[in-house]
């Protein structure tokens, strides 16, 4: 009785042949970027409407052809925008009641903003500035509310608006009416209205 | 002491590639999971600012790309040097942003057409007037909801190279 024993397979080239898949994905990889700064349009109006503001509730920003950034008339560096920005919109300068601010830790200056939900961040760019120092300054102003907002989450509700938030987008699609998720989105709607991102870029003007 | 001296002759011996395939394979394994396969090829330069205060995209059926940047040295003598708008895989005039967007949108499910969003991949060289153009584009097609895609990093360091 001759018993057979099938023979081996070779194995020797599975590394090449291996070595050939990786190769070709290592050259096809493009590893997307799938982040970004959210922002959101105001619709489209025929008529401008006119919102005067009192003056001491805009934060005026303007970032000029040369990439230099102008924060209420006084030329200043991109690292100290977050600041300027951070002390005008927790200024709290109200002296009426019906404006005043009790969770705000500003100067109270009475030259800067009266209360963070009538705040506004103006910013205005120069067509020719370049597109590095547009996103640096959104982010750092965008960075001047998450600051305030992870302050006042943490004070509130003890976590920060950050990880609130983290939390909301990780949480389960089919678990939605679970009532610690409404919670928990009821909470974050609170902070957020606490410091409202009142970012307002400018209509661009006509010239002819 | 012959006990010792047995192996004096004994050339060094072969590595042993064994794990090889172990090792290739799983580095494989990792590029199949970790690749995403482009939808448009690139015409324009497209290197995108950093940023750290970046939220993560929805979902990748909800969103819609314009590329804004230079045209790539290839496609300078028919487009010029100035920066120009990449729909889907070719270069397009400014006047074709709401016609993209909306046949983007159409053809989206109907719960996903309120929460399209707009991922916005400029160039970090380019000029923001550009951008301004399209966003007023966006404004009258309605979508209004945006993304300045960008690399989470520090944004100081956009300024300095």
């Amino acid at each position: 009785m001759a018993q057979r024993n099938a023979p081996e397979v070779n194995a020797g080239s599975m590394a090449d042949i291996a070595f050939l898949l990786l190769i070709f994905f290592l050259v096809t990889t493009t590893i997307e970027v799938d982040s970004g700064i959210a922002s959101k349009l105001p619709p489209p109006i025929d008529t401008p409407i006119d919102s005067r503001q009192n003056k001491r509730n805009i934060f005026q920003v303007i970032v000029n052809s040369e990439n230099r950034i102008l924060a209420n008339e006084k030329d200043i560096k991109l690292k100290d925008l977050t600041k300027a920005a951070m002390s005008f919109l927790d200024n709290g300068g109200a002296t009426d009641a019906r404006n005043v601010c009790s969770y705000c830790k500003g100067d109270k200056d009475p030259t800067s903003s009266e209360n963070p939900k009538k705040a506004i961040i103006s910013l205005v760019n120069d067509r020719q500035a370049s597109y590095k120092t547009y996103i640096s300054v959104t982010n750092e102003l965008v960075k001047a509310y998450s600051t305030l907002r992870d302050r006042e989450a943490q004070r509130l509700y003890n976590e920060t608006y950050t990880s609130m938030n983290n939390r909301l987008h990780n949480w389960p699609k089919t678990e939605s009416d679970h009532p610690e998720y409404q919670k928990l989105e009821q909470q974050i709607k609170t902070v957020r209205e606490l410091f409202p991102r009142n970012l307002s870029e400018a209509e661009p003007r006509k010239t002819e | 002491m012959s006990k010792f001296n047995k192996k004096k002759n004994a050339e060094v011996p072969a590595v042993n590639t064994a794990s090889l395939p172990d090792i290739v394979f799983m580095l494989l394994f990792f590029f199949m999971v970790a690749t995403v396969m482009r939808d448009d090829e690139l015409q324009i330069e497209n290197q995108l600012p950093k940023a750290n205060q970046v939220e993560k995209l929805a979902e990748k059926k909800k969103v819609v790309t314009i590329y804004i940047g230079k045209p790539s040295p290839n496609f300078a003598k028919q487009y010029g040097v100035t920066e120009v708008i990449q729909l889907g895989d070719k270069i397009s005039p400014i006047s074709d942003v709401q016609t993209y967007v909306n046949t983007k949108r159409n053809a989206m499910d109907e719960d996903d057409k309120d929460e399209m969003m707009v991922s916005l991949k400029v160039d970090q060289n380019s000029q923001v007037g550009i951008l301004t153009d399209v966003k007023q584009e966006l404004r009258d097609a309605m979508a209004l909801k945006i993304s300045y895609t960008s690399i989470e990093g520090d944004p100081l360091r956009n300024l300095k190279n």
